[in-house]
């Protein structure tokens, strides 16, 4: 699952792992949110890979995988997480409305309290090393690139799939971008439980 | 594919040359598709009747044609499509209708599969991007075969969906003869009381059809266990029943009775999957049969695989921790810099009753605008607004404006004014006119001067459309200057006869252009009285009891300057 807030290039992110995958010959089903919750709203975008793919969305408890592009975000979808889940998590803070106008206060120890749940967690500042790659905007491809490792498919597929999907002027950021996420060690990563 | 790609894909082998739609989550994207199709003539109406007239007369002007919308907007083309079942068609004619269970980006959840039934038209239903496809292409020959239009309903989570589609090369269909033919495309009562007779001997004749229909199909599983289901539902009980047997429909009207028979005689046990209203169940009971539905499952929101193993075998979610604490949600938002922002700002220091209308400016209902009173349907506001004057009176309507959305005037509120104007109201209509349709994604309208494939087109100005009507006050005014605005709205609603304010500005997405200013607040001269938080922008927030402005997401618009009484917040040159 790809969680974060609209406009951070959630869906952008999941066409690029749609393509890898099929580029490895898995089916693939993609399930994406358009329109209202696009607007500042929480984003989540489903992906499920396998054999022979039916239901385009993942249940409760089911996700091998969260690539969360911000903390709260993060917290909304972990319990979707199977037990032995990995989430891969940006340093980003976002205050939703609420916390903005003083309702309600923005969630503190984020990654210490997903970290207790005894899953696997990797923090990463994917804005900054976006921003060393040339856009900010590409803070999806540093994350889709920390995440990868993870998943079952070619190093050659990731590459080829953000080639091909990226708009040709910004397929050299994009591909830094994502190289340094999948390259990312010690300094990159804030925690790595 | 997105499924809403395939169905422009489907529709494109098949031959369409003619595309009509108006924008509508989560339809879209199937034009925004066909638009790229040099092959096909494609067009956004200015509302779905229109999208619909237009298409029906491309298809009985000869040629395939295709009209998408979502489910609310088949309301709007309801009039047409009544009748249009009645002449029939001469090329194909598929109308493809996207619902929206769980409301994701819409205001009710109508199941428009009692459209079909309601206007005698037969109704297909794809449940992944490939089926998109492959009933596109059916559709169409189904189609010409009964002479109607053929009606597609697609749901979100399948027009939304992206998977693999396997595609065939584009079939050129010539245009067929053009025939006059007044007793079949006249609809008098004379002529139409025999086509009427036709519509039913037609329904009689799909419904036999049905039963031998290639895409309703039965995959037999193990165990005693039958499910009939159809579209996305398919795919969550095949998830979560696993090997039993289906009847999988692919067309959900007429229904196959005695496909559907045969398989209730192979099960001992028989459910019915299906999202929104026991549409297909109660065709099933209607034959006699015993079947499990939605006395287990939800008429509301959408299903799941999740929400089937919980109500169908009792099973939990496999979720082994609590976060612990409430988690504070995140509902959309007006973007930073949205112009719109402006005007909820006004209203609400005005305290004026708002009737609002379907757009992004509905988010002006939400914390912390809360300036909305009421939004219903695509040009209600205006309506609205008038029969609140004629229950409520002059002196509650002085205190009181519509809000309504560019693109949504066009679509059908110019109505609406009209009445206003000829039925002698005095209330005042506020147009938020940002260039463009916003919330659907930027779509171009008959406001923009730009057709759906970006070319130069007549620029329609709400201004002298308004002035046309019998509108004598008609004023423009930039939403971001505040006090112009409240001094504005203040003596049009005051002044005893219909008025129009337009508030212009464009969408703040449309111009990604660097920004060379943003603001910042002088800690000094801030002493937090917190009157900038009441814009609800994303970008000025309160962290450790000071006001800060977020610099990454500013959008430069100056409108916190404006309005904070201590003049704290500064412009900054980048």
């Amino acid at each position: 699952m790809l969680a974060g807030v609209g406009g951070q290039g959630i869906l952008f992110a999941a066409r690029v792992l749609g393509t890898a995958a099929l580029k490895d010959s898995y089916d693939v089903k993609i399930s994406e949110v358009h329109g209202m919750a696009q607007r500042g709203g929480s984003v989540v975008t489903h992906a499920r890979i396998g054999g022979k793919i039916y239901a385009p969305v993942v249940e409760k408890g089911r996700c091998d995988l969260l690539i969360a592009f911000e903390q709260l975000e993060a917290l909304r979808w972990v319990d979707y997480l199977q037990k032995d889940g990995r989430v891969v998590m940006n340093k980003q803070r976002i205050d939703p409305m609420p916390v903005i106008t003083g309702k309600t206060g923005y969630p503190a120890d984020i990654p210490v309290r997903i970290g207790r749940r005894g899953g696997k967690v990797s923090v990463m500042d994917a804005l900054d090393t976006a921003e060393k790659c040339g856009s900010p905007r590409a803070v999806n491809m540093v994350l889709l690139g920390r995440a990868a490792r993870y998943l079952p498919i070619n190093e050659k597929s990731w590459i080829d799939a953000v080639s091909e999907v990226t708009p040709s002027q910004f397929a050299a950021v994009n591909l830094q971008a994502f190289n340094e996420g999948y390259r990312a060690t010690g300094a990159g990563i804030q925690r790595d439980l | 594919m997105l499924g809403n790609e395939a169905v422009a894909w489907g529709a494109y082998e098949a031959g369409v040359t003619v595309a009509t739609a108006y924008p509508g989550t989560p339809s879209t994207e199937i034009t925004e598709t066909i638009a790229k199709y040099q092959e096909v003539y494609c067009e956004w109406a200015p509302n779905e009747k229109v999208a619909l007239e237009v298409a029906a007369g491309a298809a009985i002007g000869g040629a395939r044609a295709l009209c998408a919308m979502k489910h609310v907007g088949l309301n709007v083309a309801a009039d047409p499509l009544f009748t249009l079942s009645y002449t029939g068609i001469n090329g194909g004619l598929v109308i493809v209708v996207a619902d929206d269970p769980g409301m994701h980006s819409s205001q009710n959840e109508q199941d428009s599969r009692f459209y079909a039934r309601a206007a005698n038209l037969p109704m297909l239903e794809p449940s992944d991007a490939q089926e998109c496809r492959d009933f596109l292409v059916e559709a169409f020959s189904l189609s010409e075969k009964f002479d109607c239009p053929v009606l597609v309903r697609l749901s979100t989570r399948v027009a939304h969906t992206r998977s693999v589609v396997e595609t065939g090369e584009r079939k050129v269909v010539p245009l067929r003869d053009y025939v006059k033919n007044i007793p079949k495309y006249v609809m008098m009562p004379g002529m139409a009381r025999r086509r009427h007779e036709e519509v039913e001997k037609r329904t009689a004749l799909l419904a036999a059809a049905a039963n031998t229909f290639p895409w309703n199909r039965v995959e037999r599983g193990a165990g005693e266990t039958g499910v009939v289901t159809s579209g996305i539902a398919y795919q969550y009980a095949r998830e979560v029943f696993g090997d039993v047997s289906y009847l999988k429909l692919g067309m959900v009207y007429p229904f196959p009775e005695k496909l559907a028979a045969a398989f209730a005689q192979e099960v001992k046990e028989l459910y019915v999957v299906e999202e929104a209203e026991p549409f297909l169940e109660a065709q099933i009971k209607q034959m006699g049969q015993k079947a499990k539905g939605k006395e287990l499952l939800p008429v509301t929101g959408e299903l799941s695989p999740a929400l089937l193993r919980e109500r169908i075998f009792g099973e939990k979610p496999q979720t082994d921790q609590q976060p612990g604490e409430e988690i504070p949600v995140r509902p959309p938002v007006m973007c930073p810099g949205c112009p719109h922002r402006g005007v909820f700002y006004v209203l609400k220091k005005l305290r004026l009753t708002v009737t609002g209308d379907i757009g992004c400016y509905t988010l002006g209902a939400l914390p912390p605008n809360e300036a909305l009173d009421a939004c219903v349907c695509m040009g209600a506001s205006i309506g609205m607004l008038h029969g609140m004057e004629k229950a409520r009176g002059r002196e509650f309507i002085k205190k009181a404006v519509a809000v309504i959305g560019d693109s949504t005037f066009i679509h059908s509120g110019i109505t609406g004014l009209i009445d206003i104007v000829y039925n002698k109201g005095i209330s005042t209509v506020i147009i938020l006119d940002n260039a463009t349709t916003g919330m659907t994604g930027h779509q171009d309208h008959p406001g923009t001067g730009r057709t759906v494939r970006g070319m130069p087109a007549e620029k329609l100005d709400p201004a002298v459309l308004a002035k046309a009507v019998g509108v004598r006050r008609v004023k423009v005014v930039d939403p971001f200057a505040v006090a112009e605005l409240q001094k504005t709205v203040r003596e049009e609603t005051q002044a005893g006869e219909p008025s129009v304010i337009i508030a212009r500005r464009p969408c703040a997405l449309l111009e990604r252009a660097e920004k060379h200013v943003v603001v910042r607040v002088n800690e000094e001269k801030c002493r937090q009285c917190r009157q900038c938080l009441a814009l609800g922008c994303p970008a000025v927030v309160e962290k450790e009891g000071r006001i800060q402005i977020n610099e990454a997401l500013c959008a430069g618009c100056l409108l916190c300057t404006k309005l904070c009484p201590f003049g704290a917040v500064e412009r900054v040159e980048r």
